[in-house]
């Protein structure tokens, strides 16, 4: 009773962000993936938000280009996991500051960072927007901080970083 | 040598590449730099490079030589490379590995470093990768985390005991004692994991689930808070307190009352507070009282709160959110058995769901109102469900026709009632409807002696309007073989309309030449033939000798040697069958006077006979339109070949076939196609959609194509599929169709 998987991908059917919680080998991950891209996009725009797929329930929603497509178990409330998929966009957007497909593919890793203080195993950890987008920050201040975060020497630790 | 590339530059180059294998050119090429920057290159970049081959894992080349380099970015003390390397493990390393379990030991040591943003890393990535065999040698790392007091670790703990436990079920007593206390925790995220650990706990273990009653009071009292307390802007959704955490805490209680008297009777009152208060005027409302009425139809509820439930899924259906409209379809169908009566109130709703645009939706209401027809409402419910079935989507055809036939069969006030409407389901969906429709019809007509007129009369006229659909086609001629002699006299409960013998039999030739006849169809017809002259009498032989086959032929090339075909066969073998058909029509007809011999038949109504014989087989083939090869790409082919059937001139049957000569198979092969206008196009099912590689079994398709006003044939094809890894998408149009196919 947990997400399996989630999937942003664009109208192009182009991967975005892919984030697995139940272990598959690549080729089923690809496979499925090519399977539910092809399934969401042949959607019509007026249709519901969920359909069957195999065993799973999949809630699909579109923002703007990209779609936020996840895979819950039969007894798992599709409703609650469009507030899941909102509440994620909605992280997005804060941090990015008005968040379009660009932000999540030129910074998809910290597409990821974010995800995953919001959910964790497939469930959700932190119901408090506030609270997700604090631990965000506290991560990136840390890691653009150059003092050491352990107690042994650091190579290089002055070294400006330049990303 | 090119220098190696930034990552956003590196992204901008590969997102400019303008056809695939430039893309793979510009990835090749930064991957050689990326391994060897991994080889030797400078370890404070290292990051860098595995973002870089990140990005191109995703969008799908293989990376996995950048496995070990997660394992050397884990262990590095810097924050920027254990995000990154942290983050690397979770996309490319799995249990399936031999890597994985190398990263146990970063994982523990930064589990005990109380550092919490690392701690984070290392949670984040045990519950998203761990093995098993990880779980259990960090067990107790986690388990110390879970009880030290900052939330931010702590909350991560608790979801990571719950993969854990999923993964290693033994663990289940390390973190079963420490649930009960983590409840009095105000910390939202604590509380949300620690219900669902102790849900995944339950779930397991029917003790778990005794010793875990006993926390049903203080459920209760958290969320009679979240409900009553005001808005708080932290947790709030469009004015509900923390929804994530409300449907959890519903799920709980629904597992721990299942099947459970006193428990259920704890939370009845909160529930019944719950779906009634809870404002549903978005989604987020509606999510909570969806779990809401899920638990309560669950646990022994008093029987005012199941029916209140049930109507609240009544209410959804009413909802302009289509979603919300799915999920109360849904949750109906599962109730419509336990709760019958309830839903029932509801079947006027139901019904109208039937019109939906979604057929996802549609499909539910279909499934959910034939649960829903009883021997009081089956005449307004199959006058709906045949209004569905006339306008339905393809693919839910079937199912309602046959719903109706066994809604009808249980149900069926009188037999005539029963007979119109089988017949108009034959009508509407002949062609989707099971095998044995046709038996059940027959034998219900058969038994039905007061009704035999009446049903070939209705059959008849409908068999003259239409003669495409098999099963209609079959049980009206069988019917009409049977009971004719009543078509020549006027049915009082049908239009007045006496029908002349000639134009029975006429209407039974068209339907032993019409090539849409299935060999089974043609076979009643002719067996009505036969019966038929019996029961009517008059000049049946001569009827029947003389309107043998003047079959049209479509053009002068085709007729001249369809002529000789016939003159062909026309010879000695087929006479002794010639013979044997005129005696076998002499026996059966008494008043016929004379018996001729078969050599004395003057030429035309032999050679009329003989066509009789000749029909089930193939008529005289006109000059067969060479194939053509439409299609091919690494090993893939697809060749046309046409048949133009004689007696219906606009008709085109093209039969496609696919073949695989290359070293991979095909699969998932859909073929579309376009036709002009005015030319209409009828595509059969495949024979499949695999074609094994090295020549394997290839896929035929058969597509049918009217084109009566011989219009200039186009045609366009859409072909998908997969083969050597990539999904192929090919559009074409077929340039060179040779002009026989439409002239």
């Amino acid at each position: 009773m947990a997400m399996q998987f989630m999937l942003l991908f664009s109208r192009q059917g182009k991967l975005r962000l892919q984030k697995w919680y139940v272990p598959l080998s690549d080729k089923e991950k690809k496979k499925i993936t090519r399977e539910l891209v092809q399934t969401v996009l042949a959607r019509k725009p007026k249709m519901c938000s969920f359909l069957e797929w195999r065993d799973l329930k999949i809630v699909y929603k579109r923002y703007a280009s990209l779609y936020f497509c996840c895979a819950i178990e039969d007894q798992d409330n599709e409703l609650i996991t469009l507030e899941i998929i909102h509440r994620y966009v909605e992280l997005l957007d804060k941090y990015f500051g008005s968040v379009c497909e660009l932000d999540i593919i030129f910074n998809f890793e910290k597409a990821y960072f974010i995800l995953d203080e919001f959910l964790l195993g497939g469930e959700v950890q932190e119901t408090s927007k506030k609270n997700v987008l604090k631990a965000i920050e506290q991560a990136d201040l840390l890691q653009e901080n150059r003092i050491r975060i352990t107690a042994r020497v650091s190579m290089g630790g002055l070294r400006k970083n330049l990303y | 040598m090119v220098p190696s590339l930034k990552l956003h530059d590196f992204m901008e180059e590969i997102r400019g590449a303008k056809t695939q294998a430039q893309e793979r050119e510009v990835i090749q090429k930064e991957c050689a730099h990326i391994r060897a920057s991994f080889r030797d290159g400078d370890p404070l970049q290292r990051h860098r490079q595995l973002t870089k081959l990140l990005y191109v894992h995703m969008l799908g080349y293989p990376a996995h030589f950048g496995q070990m380099e997660c394992l050397k970015l884990i262990a590095s003390p810097r924050f920027i490379d254990k995000r990154v390397g942290y983050l690397g493990a979770m996309l490319l390393l799995d249990e399936r590995h031999d890597a994985h379990l190398l990263i146990t030991n970063s994982i523990k040591n930064d589990l005990s470093q109380g550092i919490q943003p690392v701690q984070g890393l290392a949670l984040c990535t045990l519950s998203t990768m761990g093995s098993a065999e990880m779980c259990r040698d960090l067990a107790t790392e986690v388990e110390k985390l879970l009880l030290q007091p900052g939330p931010y670790v702590r909350k991560k703990a608790i979801l990571t005991a719950v993969h854990m436990v999923r993964k290693a079920p033994e663990l289940s007593d390390i973190f079963l004692p420490l649930c009960a206390k983590l409840l009095h925790e105000h910390h939202h995220g604590i509380l949300l994991g620690t219900i669902t650990l102790i849900m995944e706990l339950c779930e397991r273990s029917p003790a778990a689930l005794r010793h875990f009653r006993k926390v049903v009071p203080k459920l209760v009292q958290i969320l009679r808070t979240l409900v009553t307390t005001g808005y708080s802007t932290e947790h709030s959704i469009s004015g509900i307190s923390d929804p994530f955490l409300q449907v959890q805490i519903l799920r709980l209680l629904r597992i721990l009352g299942r099947n459970h008297e006193k428990s259920s009777e704890t939370m009845n009152d909160l529930l019944a507070q719950v779906a009634t208060n809870t404002d549903t005027s978005r989604n987020a409302g509606s999510a909570v009282l969806f779990e809401t009425v899920l638990t309560i139809m669950d646990i022994h509820s008093a029987a005012g709160l199941r029916v209140l439930a049930v109507n609240i899924l009544g209410r959804f259906l009413l909802n302009s959110d289509k979603n919300i409209r799915y999920v109360a379809l849904t949750s109906l169908l599962k109730l419509v058995k336990s709760d019958h009566s309830a839903v029932q109130r509801h079947r006027p709703t139901v019904v109208e769901c039937l019109r939906e645009s979604d057929a996802s939706l549609s499909r539910r209401a279909l499934e959910l109102s034939l649960a829903l027809v009883n021997s009081s409402n089956v005449r307004s419910m199959t006058q709906e469900l045949q209004a569905f079935l006339e306008s339905c989507p393809p693919d839910l055809r079937a199912d309602c026709a046959s719903g109706i036939l066994l809604a009808a069969e249980r149900f069926a006030p009188t037999k005539r009632w029963h007979i119109d409407t089988i017949l108009h389901v034959l009508t509407t969906a002949g062609t989707y409807v099971r095998d044995d429709a046709v038996a059940n019809l027959t034998q219900l007509i058969g038994g039905a002696q007061e009704l035999h007129a009446y049903s070939v009369h209705r059959l008849y006229h409908a068999l003259a309007e239409d003669i495409s659909q098999q099963p209609l086609v079959q049980v009206a001629t069988w019917c009409i073989g049977e009971y004719g002699d009543f078509l020549l006299e006027n049915c009082e409960e049908t239009e007045p309309l006496q029908v002349e013998e000639e134009e029975v039999m006429a209407l039974l030739e068209k339907v032993l030449q019409s090539h849409m006849s299935l060999p089974a169809t043609r076979g009643y017809a002719l067996t009505a033939l036969m019966k038929l002259s019996t029961r009517i009498q008059g000049d049946t032989e001569a009827a029947i000798l003389e309107k043998m086959p003047l079959v049209e032929h479509g053009g002068p090339q085709t007729d001249e040697e369809a002529k000789e075909s016939r003159d062909d066969t026309a010879p000695v073998p087929t006479e002794p069958q010639t013979s044997k058909l005129l005696d076998l029509l002499n026996l059966l007809d008494d008043t016929s006077g004379d018996t001729q011999q078969p050599p004395s038949l003057n030429p035309s109504p032999e050679g009329a006979l003989v066509h009789l014989l000749d029909l089930p087989c193939a008529p005289p083939p006109p000059a067969p339109i060479p194939n053509l090869k439409v299609f091919e790409r690494e090993g893939v082919q697809l060749n046309l070949s046409f048949t133009r059937p004689p007696g219906t001139p606009a008709l085109l049957l093209i039969t496609v076939t696919t073949t695989n000569s290359s070293e991979d198979e095909v699969t998932h092969f859909i073929c579309q196609a376009a036709v002009p206008k005015s030319v209409q196009l009828q595509l059969e099912a495949p024979s499949g959609n695999t074609v094994p590689a090295q020549d394997g079994p290839p896929i035929t398709q058969l597509f049918r194509i009217l084109n009566p006003n011989k219009a200039p044939l186009r045609l366009k094809l859409r072909l998908t599929y997969n083969h050597f890894g990539q999904s192929v998408q090919e559009i074409f149009e077929v340039n060179n169709l040779p002009v026989k196919t439409w002239q």
